[in-house]
């Protein structure tokens, strides 16, 4: 898979959504992506990249596209 | 209710658009909301945390009319089964919200008081405001509170949590919950400063807010602190945060000792509550001298109250360490419920006496432990659900079923299939509570026991 893939994998197994409506999700923009859904999908994203979010990235954490910055910026995760 | 104009120089709220509003300002807006109103008149508050919706509800609790909190972000068609049962002459509502209840007759910032067509009826003088029995199964059911349950209970948080006017706290659950609105009501009772806001304690913007406005304290229920725990919240610098409390329902042990040891090592406290909303809602607290010699207690009564286990036939249980029903007295314990708008002329059926319905005992010290419950019941997310009750509707689409649950997750053990999706959205539309909160299991028969009871403890293992 790429990471890209597991990117989105990530997401559509927390939130139940499909792929089309990933891009330009936001926090609390589907039912399930609330403060619980959150800390899952932040578990889930460091399990699939083997990394450890700073406080400071998990609250920053505010959409699919800022998610994706955040982890490449930071984490150096190439998509 | 409260003396604003005691403090009129104090800022009441801050904003998290950047608004500071005084106490003289914030006693003048909520005499402008409520001065249409009199006593006999029932409001619905349908509340956010913004500064219109909290100058509504102190300008109805100073001016002594009865309200009710809801939640306005809850789905209209259930506000509106509300409004059908109890019949409010008026509505305190954010405007963009389209009940279509009558005649909107102030507008104020984003909220408008809504005059509707039933006419007023009579109350009882004592009743000053119900709340929702905690997120319940979508029942009707309010708790019906007089302005003594809930003065005494604002006065008792103020003792114990030494609240002074130098206080800020950030409202970091909603107003219409009973512990957000016990946050509100004992501040604004010492002349402190409330940030609000309504932002997620998940998201960057409250912790801005939080820093930007040297916020003193912060509230949470079990769930929050799990997240706190790994937002690893204990080492972010917060140095003006000096007291954060726990309420809401039972957080795990090893978490509570780890919040009291690093607040032990950071200068700051970590409060342990327990309480139900039937109590106005605060019932006892774990002083912090104590805490981490007995992290998994609910501690002690709150000032004013008394607290004793009894046996099954009422009896008060002398000797520690015995488990028994857990029953509190005092000042704050509410008046009864309601279930319709013919309850709101009843008086106090309770006489000060509260059986919390859990199973506790006590220690050699004083200080009580909470070892089970009485009553088929969860919390989720800091509200009771009745697992019964919820049973009871789960029945409305398949009768063999049965649900049980612990904190946060209740499971919906079923025998036929294909149903999973139908149960979780509904029961997510009678309760209010996200779709996560619901598991649903099928099993090829519900197991039941000798007498032909389903058996719920086998259930309960399962999961």
């Amino acid at each position: 898979m790429t990471n890209l893939e597991k990117y989105n994998q990530a997401f559509i197994d927390n939130f139940n959504v499909s792929a089309d409506k990933l891009s330009g999700l936001q926090y609390q923009g589907t039912e399930l992506w609330d403060s619980v859904g959150h800390m899952t999908l932040v578990a889930a994203l460091e399990d699939a990249f083997n990394i450890m979010m700073e406080t400071d990235d998990i609250i920053d954490f505010s959409s699919y596209e800022k998610g994706k910055e955040i982890l490449s910026t930071k984490y150096n995760v190439k998509f | 209710m409260f003396d604003l104009l005691e403090y009129k120089d104090n800022d009441a709220v801050v904003t998290d658009d950047g608004r500071h509003v005084s106490y003289a300002a914030l006693n003048a807006d909520a005499e402008k909301i409520a001065e249409k109103l009199s006593s006999e008149c029932l409001v619905f508050c349908l509340c956010r945390n913004s500064y219109a919706s909290l100058a509504g509800y102190v300008g109805f609790l100073n001016k002594h009319i009865p309200l009710a909190l809801l939640d306005s972000a809850k789905d209209p068609s259930m506000i509106k089964r509300l409004i059908e049962r109890y019949n409010p002459s008026y509505l305190w509502m954010p405007a963009e919200m389209k009940l279509n209840a009558g005649e909107a007759v102030l507008d104020f910032d984003e909220y408008v008081l809504v005059r509707t067509a039933y006419s007023r009826f009579p109350i009882n003088p004592d009743l000053l405001l119900l709340l929702t029995t905690s997120g319940s199964t979508g029942s009707p059911k309010l708790v019906r509170i007089s302005e003594k349950n809930l003065l005494s209970n604002a006065k008792s948080i103020v003792d114990y949590l030494g609240i002074g006017s130098g206080e800020r706290a950030v409202t970091s659950l909603p107003m219409h919950y009973s512990y957000g609105m016990s946050v509100i009501n004992s501040h604004l009772l010492k002349g402190a400063t409330l940030l609000l806001t309504d932002k997620p304690v998940i998201q960057k913007p409250f912790w801005e807010f939080v820093r930007a406005e040297r916020a003193t304290s912060i509230a949470g229920v079990p769930y929050t602190y799990e997240m706190l725990r790994r937002l690893r919240f204990m080492d972010m610098n917060l140095p003006d945060l000096k007291t954060m409390t726990q309420a809401g329902g039972k957080l795990k042990a090893e978490i509570a000792k780890e919040f009291i040891q690093k607040a032990k090592e950071h200068g700051k406290k970590f409060i342990v509550m327990y309480g139900q909303t039937e109590a106005s809602p605060r019932m006892s607290y774990l002083p912090f001298d104590w805490a981490l010699e007995k992290y998994s207690s609910i501690g002690i009564p709150i000032p004013g109250g008394r607290m004793f286990i009894a046996d099954s036939n009422g009896t008060e249980i002398e000797n520690p360490l015995i488990d028994g029903d857990l029953v509190y007295e005092g000042p704050n314990v509410c008046m009864g419920y309601a279930e319709s708008k013919d309850d709101l002329m009843k008086g106090d059926e309770n006489h000060g006496r509260l059986l919390t319905g859990d199973i506790a005992h006590k220690d050699a010290d004083g200080f009580f432990y909470i070892t089970g419950r009485k009553k088929r019941f969860v919390k989720v997310w800091g509200n009771r659900c009745n697992l019964d009750a919820l049973e009871q509707l789960v029945k409305n689409i398949t009768t063999e079923c049965a649900c049980v649950g612990v904190d946060d997750k209740i499971t919906i053990f079923v025998t036929e299939t294909g149903l999973e999706t139908r149960i979780k959205e509904y029961l997510c539309d009678k309760t209010g509570f996200n779709l996560r909160a619901f598991d649903v299991s099928v099993l090829d028969r519900i197991p039941t026991k000798d007498s032909g009871k389903i058996d719920y403890q086998q259930l309960q293992r399962s999961i």
